[in-house]
């Protein structure tokens, strides 16, 4: 049965089981509600849970792990070596449904003409059936065909048998409400679990292939090495040293961009704007923040860097060669920045006490000397953390440098040359046909993970400093 | 309050250093403060009672415009301090509040050294010419908020890191170091144990030596023990005003007696 039916079904089991649960409690208790435990809804709701989770999670299981299994069993079928394993598998797996569709007998199928009746179904391979792929398919689709049979027996008996018997138990006396909280508890806390273990999946995945890299490339090359120069043909150099001081530039200039406006506008905002112009005025500027960066990209490509090379070009000082450079990068993403810098400033200039400027004020302090003397000492903490923050946001940063900083790798002084980012090369090594088993592709997850490891602590340090500062005022 | 007879108290100077005629605050539509005429001696306490809500506070803030930093006050009338109008255009309010200092409800030390809070003032003031000018006004301040004892070997440490009396002291001793002429004071000791109450009723008692002191206190028998002068406010009305003694054993106005009685606020 398709796994959408069984679903169905077992919907339609957790419907009857809720309404048969509530009517036995209610006649358990002689259909006085006062003499229930729980409300009737509850009752209902514990069999309706008791029926969905275990069935469920059975469902998704067997979901999941059955393919990976059946494939395991075929693999002797094949009898191919360790490399080609997994593009045998691949056509193994596309004939397999391709006879379901056809809907013939898998014992008496010829591999002769085989390929063009799949491609009137709408299978499309790339090469003939072999005898053995044939043998593997048909083998698939009948460990399939139990695998699905075995499937919805359990499901539906796991499901019939949790109702039945949390039926049975529903007394008007059964803790039913405490059961329901129990497993709604148990379901937050799954929701919690998925994104913990997503985070740990990507690093895991991160880690595993940054390994294989290294297998193939000498850590302290790539580490310490000055020169990025990729070729797919074999001997490339793969220092990351000037993908690093491409990021850490870019970042500086637009952090010289974004500290300085950022800050100076939250203390307009939050210390002399009217409440009109404050209503009307951050609205806007966090609609900075809301542009997708690739529009920034465009802004830097289009509009920053030709008007840069008017003044700084072969027509002017004659020190910028071309558009695309690390002040053009540089400038975008600070403008981009303004929003995180501000925004987060802001709250936390609000959040020091209107005391503590009473206090400046009744001292006879000017409003600029108690903003200057008092109000930015005490918010000098967490608006380190918003600092340090939009640096984390800079260095991950991918569209504006990839558009507006260049491409080329390399390691100078000028701010009119173009250099390139680690993000940008991870772009670039991943993007085209590439063998992924090269060290030109695999660098990008040493990139990936030293990216990764570097904004983590960033933000780590951040939070750790913003935390330090709230603990100071409440 | 084992001594009422506080009418008897020796009174050195009388003459008048701030004087309010037919003061009206409004809170945008609320009107806070009704018609309010006060004279205010000087070298001496002055203490404001009456139930919350009933404008001491918003009174007190009109002393030295505090009431400007909130947008949507709005006062009327006159006060005048030394003779002069302190709501005249002319009259900066932050030089005024230089003059006129206060010391707030709940403890507002800032997330400075104990040195430097009370260095804050003299600093903004340029009231001190070297670094051991201001070592002396800090620890004069300091000897004065009776403060000097405790914090003299931490005067580098946090100011917010002193406990509760002792951060209201230190903003008591903030404010006496711009040595200003009146000293203001909202519920000082709201926040504070008995014995720091104790100790910041009896630097109030002292200050009176130089300065004009305004306190603003919900204690009646705070009011009795250190003030010569009591007002009692109510409803935004000032009710009755006068030597502390005779509100307190001979009220003339029977909603005074209602309140220092215990019936009503």
């Amino acid at each position: 049965m398709p796994a959408g039916w069984l679903l169905l079904l077992v919907l339609l089991i957790a419907a009857l089981g809720y309404g048969l649960g509530r009517r036995r409690a209610l006649v358990s208790a002689g259909g006085n509600i006062r003499v229930l435990h729980s409300l009737p809804a509850a009752y209902g709701w514990n069999v309706a849970m008791a029926v969905l989770i275990p069935s469920l999670l059975v469902l998704a299981l067997w979901s999941f792990a059955a393919p990976r299994v059946i494939g395991a069993m075929v693999v002797p079928l094949l009898g191919a070596g360790e490399g080609e394993v997994s593009l045998l598998m691949g056509d193994v797996r596309r004939v397999a449904e391709g006879l379901v569709r056809l809907g013939v007998d898998v014992s008496t199928v010829a591999p002769e003409g085989l390929r063009e009746r799949l491609g009137e179904v709408g299978i499309a391979l790339g090469q003939d059936v072999s005898p053995a792929t044939l043998a593997a398919a048909a083998r698939y689709d009948v460990l399939a065909a139990r695998s699905d049979w075995l499937m919805t027996v359990l499901v539906l008996a796991i499901a019939l048998g949790a109702a039945a018997w949390t039926i049975r138990r529903t007394t008007s006396a059964l803790r039913a409400r405490n059961e329901v909280e129990r497993g709604v508890l148990g379901l937050l806390v799954a929701a919690a679990l998925v994104a913990i273990a997503t985070t740990v999946g990507i690093v895991l995945a991160l880690i595993s292939n940054t390994i294989k890299f290294f297998g193939l490339y000498p850590a302290t090359d790539f580490f310490f090495g000055t020169t990025w120069s990729p070729s797919f043909g074999g001997g490339s150099e793969l220092g990351i040293l000037p993908l690093v001081w491409g990021t850490l530039y870019i970042s500086a200039i637009s952090l010289l961009v974004a500290v300085p406006l950022g800050l100076l506008s939250a203390i307009y905002l939050s210390e002399y704007a009217s409440p009109r112009v404050r209503a009307w005025a951050k609205p806007m500027l966090e609609v900075l923040a809301g542009i997708p960066s690739i529009v920034y990209g465009l802004f830097a490509l289009l509009t920053v860097g030709p008007a840069l090379l008017v003044v700084f070009g072969d027509g002017g000082l004659g020190i910028m060669q071309g558009g695309t450079a690390v002040i053009t990068a540089g400038l975008v993403m600070g403008i981009m920045l303004i929003p995180f810098v501000s925004s987060l400033s802001d709250d936390i200039i609000n959040a020091v006490p209107q005391a503590i400027r009473d206090g400046s004020l009744g001292l006879g302090a000017t409003p600029s000397e108690t903003i200057r003397q008092v109000v930015i000492p005490a918010a000098l903490p967490g608006i380190m953390g918003a600092i340090l923050l939009a640096a984390s946001r800079a260095i991950g940063e991918t569209m504006i440098v990839v558009l507006g900083a260049g491409a080329a790798a390399r390691l100078s002084l000028n701010p009119f040359d173009a250099m390139t980012t680690i993000t940008a090369k991870i772009v670039s090594q991943l993007t085209g046909d590439s063998d992924f088993n090269s060290p030109e592709a695999l660098v990008a997850f040493a990139l990936g993970m030293t990216l990764f490891v570097v904004t983590l602590a960033l933000n780590v340090l951040a939070l750790w400093i913003v935390r330090r500062y709230r603990e100071q005022y409440e | 309050m084992n001594d009422l007879r506080l009418f008897e108290r020796a009174q050195a100077v009388d003459e008048t250093k701030i004087s309010a005629k037919g003061v009206n605050v409004h809170y945008g539509a609320a009107h806070a403060l009704k018609d309010v005429s006060v004279e205010i001696g000087d070298r001496r306490v002055t203490a404001f009672i009456g139930p919350s809500g009933c404008g001491k506070s918003t009174f007190l803030r009109c002393l030295n415009r505090m009431n400007d930093t909130i947008p949507s006050a709005r006062v009327t009338g006159r006060i005048e301090l030394d003779g002069q109008d302190i709501y005249d255009p002319r009259v900066d309010p932050v030089q005024l509040r230089a003059k006129v200092g206060m010391v707030f409800q709940k403890p507002n030390p800032f997330p400075k050294s104990i040195y430097e809070n009370v260095a804050y003032g003299p600093r903004i003031h340029g009231l001190a010419r070297s670094r051991a000018d201001m070592d002396a006004i800090v620890e004069k301040a300091l000897r004065r908020a009776a403060l000097w004892n405790e914090a003299k070997d931490r005067l580098n440490a946090p100011g917010t890191g002193l406990s509760g009396g002792q951060q209201q002291r230190l903003c008591i001793a903030r404010a006496v170091a711009t040595e200003p002429e009146v000293l203001l004071m909202d519920e000082p000791c709201s926040a504070l144990d008995p014995i720091a109450t104790a100790q910041v009723e009896e630097l109030i008692d002292e200050l009176r030596q130089n300065y004009s002191v305004v306190i603003v206190t919900h204690s009646m028998q705070q009011a009795a023990r250190v003030s010569q002068r009591t007002a009692f406010f109510h409803l935004g009305h000032l009710v009755e005003y006068g030597e502390t003694g005779q509100i307190f054993t001979n009220p003339r106005d029977p909603r005074t007696e209602s309140y220092i009685s215990g019936r009503i606020g």
